[in-house]
């Protein structure tokens, strides 16, 4: 089985709108944020992918970075959700929408 | 024969007058008061233009008569003349290109330049003829807008039987023939923007033939409004060409481009964007469409001939009629392809949920004129205008129909409380049904020729700008073939299947039309089957009307008909495409309406409440318009000219006050009405326009997350497209 | 770790190839599961068992080392955090009713619409064939020393200021996360 360049951009495009449905759909607020993990481990495979192609380590070092990007992301996010939760005691998304109008 | 050419509109034109005078006279001598004698009952009653709701007082015997014979005596003049005169050029004569050029009077006799027959220099051809041409194309157009227009005269003389301004009624409707023929028969441009007003004019008039109702003349007047929108383009365009070729008739002008096309191409996307501009406003494409299902509330045999049949065609036959032009600007029919092909989706989504069966047909009719458009941009002009001809029959045969049920149950016109009227209306439901085969693509029908014809040449089509297009927009065709199937069906479904949903009065009273209306419709559900046998690929590319229509109009844009033929195999595949598409719609609306009484709908409709209220609702292009242009421009420029009109009138008593406070008032004027009037009206303006984006700040992220994915999307695939 | 020589443009081949097809097939089962499933413990599990299985897919294409901080970092780190949170703020027997938000229909449409011409682009591109050059990710300075001494040559030297900038990031975000998560004012007495 040969696998392409191809088959990398689609699995991590796939990944990425899976991710990206997730982030939109989905009413509880963990679990948006678990989509924004997948979202970005998406693009890191994409990095890698394209890392090997080139045979250049800058995109290994890039992801790296995602990486780390995406721990502290998830750490205030994480945050934010506990501070959610205790002001208004609901994990729901669309209960959030005080800004409307 | 062939001189008597100008009788053709002149008949109509004659008939407009003796109708018209004849019913002043009788008006104002027999004191027949206007204003329907019961004005509540004339408020309260829902059926839009059937002359039973609002019957007040009937037209004298001796003057129905009268009206009746002058008003289809003329078309029927007319149509025989036009017959006369094409059978006298010969139809084998046309189909190489025949061509008889009246020339009545000098119309606009200026300028110097009058003797020479070639394309003048620099000053320009300073006049214009009163001149009708003769071709293929035309004599195409005058068969069948004479020979149903006829039929709808015919027709309306049973439905309007019993209306109080039937005089009124044929002089509009002879005037409309007059316009609609000397548009098709016009030899410049400038009397065929005379056709072009003429048509919209009458559609006004006829529009809001009912006036008392304020919906109807609602509707006439945005029917106007929205269509100068349309020929502010077309002007444009006149000017343009004009300017560019220095003469208006369409033989020198298609000439002149044909032979030096370099010269002129680099100008020709400007001038061919506003003429089809012009076209769209008149033809309803989006985003112009909006006057087109409104005009319903007109007599339902006025929206079979004008909005149907003829003067929605005009756009399609103008385009066609200025092929030359527009295959010069391979970017003019980019646009006008994709128009048309989106106009045919939108449209046939729209149509679908709609329950009042004269919109259904309306927004039917939006879809159609979108699939003629679509063969147009593609280079396929045969295949539009073939479109044009079929459509004429089963669409005018469908209102006609509409209009049989409308009469029936004595003027409902809401689906959801018809029912089970195949029995009762055995002639009605059998010529309907005929038409709504036709209009689905059912093989061997008027349709399925012609909208085969258009789906092949989308599919083989080239876009040098985008060559993914084709299929795109072929997909796009497809799959709005398939809509249009079932929305048909599913009218034919909610009608005339099931059982009856009205009320018991109703019930009672159903009954057949009269033979002034039923043989109408038997002739034209007849053209509706044989009226695509013209069309029949004998070989590739050599089907009769195609090379009828071959000395005005190529079968395909530029020489490409003869190297692309494509194999008959993927003639074959893609005519299977349609007729499957065709068949799983009708399949589906049988399956859904007749027989499951429309369950399993009104389930989707609950599932997907918003998607299913945004569509119900025309994606509210009407209330985005009314937001922003009605309300803000008019609005705020009506209270200003008011202000401005008020204060001036008051000036002139104050005129004789001191000078200082003169000169005090003047500057305290400039202030509050043109800073302050000027900042309130952008202020106002802006705000409808607020009003408008407000509904988009919902507070959800999630709604702005997927709003930004939407535009992100957007922007990366026209990266893509335009790398 | 088996490789594409002989073919240039292919990534991996053979035997390779057909494991990147599993785990990116059960990858993608495990997104999907994410996304679907009801309760956000099972959620927090798949997404665990996607980031090993692209984690394997990382070691498959010669990223050793990004496959390890991945392992480490995100399914270590993130996933227990995450967990540590959904236990927190459960609320017993609060199911939600509705696992999805109102706009789901829309937002499928909108995903479908544009997701197949996307994938259809990506699938059809024609890319460059270039030479692949497998131990370039494993040299320092010519010599054959593997992934993490590659990766942190190349980390140190050039990316030097972006790796600063990460640890001032980190700074800030424990800060900010100790900020948020304090508890307000007036609860103190």
């Amino acid at each position: 089985m040969t696998i392409t360049i191809n088959h990398f951009l689609v699995v991590s495009f796939l990944l990425f709108s899976i991710g990206l449905l997730g982030v939109l759909v989905r009413r509880n607020f963990l679990t948006v944020l678990m989509s924004v993990e997948l979202m970005l481990n998406a693009v890191n495979l994409n990095l890698i992918a394209f890392s090997r192609r080139l045979s250049d380590l800058t995109g290994q070092v890039f992801s790296v970075f995602v990486i780390t990007i995406a721990a502290g992301e998830a750490a205030i996010g994480l945050a934010l959700t506990i501070s959610l939760f205790r002001q208004r005691r609901t994990l729901n998304v669309e209960d959030a929408s005080s800004m409307q109008g | 024969m062939r001189d008597l050419l100008w009788l053709v509109p002149a008949f109509p034109l004659a008939g407009f007058l003796v109708n018209g005078l004849v019913y002043l006279f009788s008006h104002r001598t027999s004191g027949a008061p206007h204003p329907p004698a019961d004005q509540a009952a004339a408020e309260s009653s829902e059926a839009a233009g059937h002359p039973h709701a609002h019957v007040h007082l009937e037209t004298e015997p001796k003057w129905k008569t009268l009206h009746t014979i002058v008003g289809t005596g003329s078309v029927a003049l007319s149509g025989i003349f036009a017959f006369g005169a094409i059978l006298d050029l010969g139809i084998p004569a046309l189909s190489h290109g025949a061509h008889h050029l009246l020339t009545l009077w000098r119309w606009i006799p200026l300028g110097v330049n009058q003797a020479t027959g070639q394309v003048p220099g620099p000053l320009g051809e300073w006049f214009v003829d009163m001149a009708l041409s003769l071709d293929s194309l035309s004599a195409l157009m005058i068969a069948f807008v004479t020979f149903v227009g006829f039929l709808i005269h015919v027709y309306s003389v049973g439905y309007m039987g019993h209306d109080a301004g039937y005089g009124r009624y044929f002089a509009y409707l002879n005037l409309f023939m007059f316009s609609m023929l000397t548009l098709v028969l016009a030899a410049n441009f400038l009397l065929m923007f005379v056709g072009w007003e003429g048509v919209g004019l009458c559609s006004y008039l006829l529009i809001g033939y009912d006036y008392h109702k304020k919906f109807a003349a609602d509707a006439g007047k945005k029917a106007f409004v929205v269509n100068r929108i349309g020929d502010f383009g077309f002007i444009l365009g006149i000017f343009g060409v004009f300017a560019l070729f220095g003469t208006l008739d369409f033989g020198k002008v298609f000439a002149a481009a044909a032979s030096n096309p370099a010269a002129y191409a680099p100008w020709m996307t400007l001038v061919c964007l506003c003429l089809f501009l012009g076209a769209a406003g008149k033809s309803a494409q989006v985003p112009l469409h909006v006057w087109l299902p409104d005009a319903m509330a007109g007599p339902t045999p006025v929206s079979a001939l004008i909005h149907a049949a003829t003067m929605v065609t005009a756009g399609v036959y103008m385009v066609a009629r200025c092929n030359v032009l527009f295959r010069l600007s391979p970017d003019a029919l980019l646009v006008v392809a994709i128009v048309g092909g989106f106009t045919a989706l939108f449209a046939a989504t729209i149509g679908l949920v709609q329950n009042d069966i004269k919109k259904v047909l309306a927004y039917s009719t939006v879809s159609q004129l979108g699939y003629m458009f679509l063969a147009c941009g593609v280079g396929a002009f045969v295949a539009g205008m073939f479109h044009v001809l079929t459509h004429a029959f089963f669409k005018a045969c469908l209102f006609l129909g509409s209009g049989s049920v409308i009469h029936a149950l004595g003027g409902e016109q809401d689906l959801r409380r018809m029912g089970g009227l195949a029995r009762k209306i055995p002639v009605t439901y059998a010529t309907f049904l005929t038409a709504t085969f036709a209009i689905a693509g059912v093989p061997l029908l008027a349709g399925f020729f012609s909208k085969d014809a258009i789906l092949a040449a989308v599919f083989e089509a080239h876009f040098r700008q985008a060559p993914w297009l084709p299929k795109l927009l072929w997909m796009a065709a497809l799959f709005t073939a398939g809509l249009t199937a079932f929305y048909m069906f599913r009218l034919v479904s909610l009608a005339f299947y099931g059982t009856f949903r009205g009320t018991a009065e109703q019930a009672a009273h159903v009954h057949e039309s009269p033979k002034s209306m039923t043989v109408p419709l038997i002739v034209l559900a007849f053209l509706s089957v044989v009226g695509g046998w013209i069309g029949i690929p004998i070989i590739r590319g050599g089907d009769r009307i195609g090379r009828f229509l071959s000395p005005i109009v190529p079968a395909l844009a530029g020489a490409r008909a003869e190297e692309h033929a494509a194999p008959v195999s993927l003639e074959v595949a893609l005519m299977a495409a349609s007729v499957a598409v065709a068949m799983i719609g009708l399949l589906l609306a049988y399956l859904w309406y007749a027989k499951g009484e429309g369950r399993v709908p009104a389930r989707l409709a609950e599932r997907f409440p918003a998607l299913y209220r945004v569509v119900a609702n025309k994606y509210y292009v009407d209330e985005a318009y009314d937001a922003l242009f009605v309300e803000g421009l008019a609005k705020s420029g009506g209270r200003f000219l008011w202000e401005v009109d008020a204060t001036v009138v008051d000036l002139i008593p104050n005129g004789a006050a001191a000078a200082t406070r003169g000169a005090a008032w003047l500057s305290h004027f400039f202030d509050k009405y043109f800073v302050d009037g000027a900042v309130n009206g952008v202020a106002d303006s802006l705000q409808g326009g607020f009003r408008l984006l407000r509904r988009a700040q919902t507070g959800r992220v999630q709604n702005y997350a997927l709003v930004m994915g939407a535009g992100l999307f957007c922007i990366v695939a026209v990266y893509l497209i335009f790398r | 770790m088996t490789a594409a020589q002989a073919v240039p443009g292919a990534l991996l081949t053979g035997a390779a190839g057909w494991m990147f097809v599993v785990f990116a097939v059960l990858a993608l089962g495990m997104a999907v599961a994410v996304v679907v499933a009801r309760n956000p413990i099972h959620s927090a599990l798949f997404l665990l068992s996607s980031f090993l299985l692209v984690a394997c897919i990382f070691i498959l294409q010669q990223a050793e080392f990004v496959g390890a901080v991945q392992i480490l970092v995100y399914a270590g780190g993130i996933m227990v955090l995450f967990l540590f949170v959904i236990m927190l703020v459960h609320q017993r027997g609060v199911q939600e009713r509705l696992t999805f938000q109102h706009q789901w229909d829309v937002a499928l449409l909108f995903l479908l619409v544009f997701l197949l011409p996307f994938l259809y682009v990506l699938w059809t591109e024609r890319f460059p064939e270039l030479p692949q050059n497998l131990d370039a990710f494993r040299m320092v300075k010519g010599k054959i020393a593997g992934n993490t001494e590659a990766v942190a040559w190349v980390l140190y030297r050039d990316y030097l200021l972006p790796f600063e900038v990460a640890s001032v990031f980190l700074l800030v975000a424990m800060v900010g996360a100790v900020v948020l998560g304090k508890r307000s004012a007036e609860k103190v007495d």
